[in-house]
């Protein structure tokens, strides 16, 4: 894998790299960078997104494209852009807590174990987790579904 | 505003058109990558756009609509020809005096902070500088006009990946400063998936390509359908086709962004890069059915 210099905004609580051989458009890493260091806390409302200029002269890429992240930003009511000043962070995203990320962390781990006692290598493990999250979305619908269910049948009886 | 615009441009050399029936129309604001194989047309319409040559049919037009090769139009368009042109036996200063007393603007300032922001010692002779720093110097030379429009004839190909980078970056900066315009002909597709946000591609003398780099992917899909099952629709244009056994990968152009894919045909998305391999393979017409399949 390749990656980018970062850039190191001197105002800014983010540093963007870019991973060229990961298939996504360049504006959605960025996108998704920011959803993810806002998930994890290190960027919170009021923090400066990095200035369009620095960006640009940091990774070399289109200014556009910067632009155009920033735009997905603000559309997701995640930033929003001060004229003149630059773009802030407006909202936090899942707000989980330091203490419960810890202990999502020591969960995870303890499930990491498992799986390697089991026999599984890296490759395996990531194979497992992509695949069980895919049908995540999907199974959590169907539960919903199925409380509705048992709530419009207990309402009947 | 559009930068260039060209209506049935063409340009003859003895009985051979290295350039035909060219319209395109290239937004402002934009960086516009020109790609093609090599012979394909796309340095004679660089010469034709900068006025350098003169169409044997059709017209083209910069900056609005500023005839080519004007000199209102010259005032506006930075040219980084091919092989960097720059006087090898003058020291850098004296390079900056030649440009500054050749052009009727010329920012002193700006050119001597530039060239200062990269190490480049003014006493130094131009045959002397790295490849990048020549790079760089044939740019600054070309940006402290403070063009609209910046026409980059391949210039990073003989870089280095890091002053590769750093060529790409000092354009970028620019854009991002001073709004300028790119159209940057180049064959490292790989580097235009980052820079451009236009794609024009030319082979055989005749545009295939011209289309803002987001419509284009939103258009385009590779479809990998199994024998037996309903294959693309016929109003869809494929590009390029190949069977292995009984799979069928295909990379087609679909009639609008939301059309729906047939049932059972597996499909993803594609950058520029392999759009523009496909596009390229499709016009040369090899005769390599399993290329797409081998490289995937």
């Amino acid at each position: 894998m390749t990656v980018d210099k970062a850039i190191s905004g001197e105002s800014s609580a983010i540093e963007f790299r870019l991973d060229p051989s990961s298939g996504v458009p360049t504006y959605l890493q960025l996108v998704q960078q920011v959803e993810r260091a806002l998930r994890l806390g290190s960027l919170q409302p009021g923090d400066q997104l990095p200035k369009v200029r620095e960006v640009v002269a940091g990774l070399a890429i289109n200014p556009n494209t910067v632009l155009k992240a920033y735009r997905e930003l603000e559309h997701k009511g995640l930033a929003s852009g001060r004229p003149g000043m630059g773009t802030f962070i407006e909202a936090s995203l899942d707000p989980v807590t330091l203490p419960e990320l810890a202990g999502l962390r020591r969960s995870l781990r303890r499930w990491l174990d498992g799986a390697s006692e089991a026999g599984l290598d890296e490759d395996g493990i990531v194979a497992l987790v992509v695949s069980t999250l895919r049908d995540f979305p999907q199974r959590r619908a169907d539960a919903e579904q199925g409380d509705e269910h048992a709530q419009g049948a207990g309402g009947a009886a | 505003m559009n930068v260039i615009e060209t209506t049935a441009l063409g340009r003859r050399y003895g009985s051979t058109w290295a350039l035909r029936d060219c319209t395109l129309a290239v937004p402002e604001g934009r960086l516009v990558a020109l790609v093609g194989p090599n012979g394909a047309g796309k340095s004679t319409l660089l010469n034709l756009v900068m006025g350098l040559t003169s169409p044997t049919a059709g017209g083209v037009t910069v900056l609005g609509d500023l005839a080519a090769g004007s000199i209102a139009a010259l005032d506006g368009i930075g040219f980084v020809a091919q092989d960097m042109p720059l006087y090898r036996g003058l020291s850098v200063a004296d390079m900056l005096h030649l440009t500054r007393n050749l052009n009727r603007q010329f920012d002193d300032a700006y050119a001597h902070r530039r060239l200062a922001d990269f190490g480049i010692d003014l006493k130094q002779k131009v045959g002397k500088l790295s490849g990048g720093q020549r790079a760089q110097l044939a740019l600054t030379l070309a940006l402290a006009r403070h063009p609209k429009l910046l026409v980059l004839d391949e210039p990073t190909a003989p870089l280095d990946p890091l002053a590769r980078h750093d060529f790409m970056a000092t354009v970028m900066t620019a854009m991002a400063d001073d709004g300028v315009s790119v159209v940057l002909s180049s064959h490292l597709l790989a580097e235009l998936e980052r820079v451009a946000d236009h794609l024009v591609l030319i082979s055989e003398g005749r545009v295939r390509i011209d289309g803002a780099v987001d419509e284009l992917v939103a258009q385009h899909r590779v479809l990998v359908t199994q024998a037996g099952r309903e294959s693309s629709p016929p109003d869809w244009e494929v590009i390029e086709s190949s069977s292995v056994g009984s799979q069928t990968t295909q990379l087609v152009r679909l009639p609008s962004a939301d059309t729906p894919l047939p049932f059972g045909a597996e499909a993803r998305t594609v950058g520029i890069e392999e759009l523009a391999m496909a596009y390229l393979r499709s016009g040369v017409r090899l005769s390599a059915p399993t290329l797409t399949g081998a490289s995937r």
